[in-house]
């Protein structure tokens, strides 16, 4: 793989392009980059898939209703139980 | 006569300080899903995480008299849990400290990514499946504690930069640059899990 200057430069902002929170300039400098770079466009795009997996497959925040009611117990908040 | 604070969610200061059990129990009733779900993503083991979740909201009982309300009760919330997680990972394993120091100074370039390969073909059905959710879960185990924390707070709990960096008292550069550092080796991780699911390799 040939190593670019400017690839080990980008490195840094890749998960600020990605939140989409990287200033416009240094976000065209990036795409223009990319536009001639396969290898860090392939890095871009696998970063951005691979934080979308963790959104995708995130948990819905709940617990199981033992683990809730042993939680409320231990709290002395059997009065409020009932849902 | 002083005014009642209602907090941003929602919430009485003014009860929660003085011990409101009703008040305490609604704040328990919102959040105990994330910090289970937190606990989970942790300590990856039930029994752990339900430690943590107790844990955590009997120390935000004993502390809310002394919550001023300029953070949300939320990221309050997290900021005990997240310790509570991460004393917890250092009893049980004492032997991680090495591990962490590599990983650990800010001033060290990140990691070059490794492994170049294109992935994001592969169709929906495989790139989310129960085992691939399984090895999301392990791989996150694989990062520093450092890390996976701030991870864990901004990419799956969803927390901005700025609570993040509240949660966990550190700047907010720092969350940044252990946020990348996690994702970086995330997507090593998932880039050599998935390589070998592509058409054409053997």
């Amino acid at each position: 793989m040939e190593h670019h200057q400017n690839c080990r430069r980008f490195l840094d902002s890749l998960s600020d392009y990605v939140d989409g929170s990287l200033s416009a300039e240094l976000c065209r400098e990036l795409d223009r980059h990319m536009a001639d770079c396969a290898n860090c466009k392939i890095v871009v795009d696998t970063l951005k898939k691979t934080v979308y997996l963790y959104h995708e497959t995130a948990a819905q925040p709940s617990i199981p209703s033992d683990v809730r009611v042993r939680l409320f117990r231990r709290l002395k908040l059997d009065d409020y139980l009932e849902k | 006569m002083s005014k009642l604070v209602e907090l941003e969610e929602g919430f009485s200061l003014e009860a929660l300080q003085n011990g409101d059990q009703a008040e305490f129990a609604r704040v328990v009733e919102a959040y105990s899903g994330y910090i289970y779900r937190l606990g989970m993503k942790m300590l990856q083991n039930p029994q752990d995480a339900e430690d943590i979740l107790q844990e955590t909201f009997i120390k935000a009982f004993h502390a809310f008299p002394r919550f001023d309300g300029r953070s949300k009760v939320s990221t309050w919330l997290y900021r005990i849990a997240a310790n509570e997680a991460l004393m917890f990972l250092r009893k049980k394993r004492p032997d991680t400290v090495s591990m962490e120091t590599r990983y650990q100074d800010e001033s060290e370039d990140d990691p070059e990514p490794l492994q170049i390969i294109d992935w994001c073909c592969l169709p929906e059905e495989e790139l989310i499946s129960d085992e691939v959710r399984r090895h999301l879960d392990e791989s996150i185990e694989q990062l520093p504690e450092s890390s996976k924390i701030v991870f864990i707070l901004r990419d799956i709990e969803g927390l901005s930069t700025q609570e993040t960096a509240e949660a966990l008292e550190i700047s907010e550069m720092a969350v940044k640059t252990r946020l990348h550092r996690a994702r970086l080796q995330l997507r090593e991780l998932l880039t050599a899990y998935f390589r070998e699911r592509l058409p054409g390799t053997i």
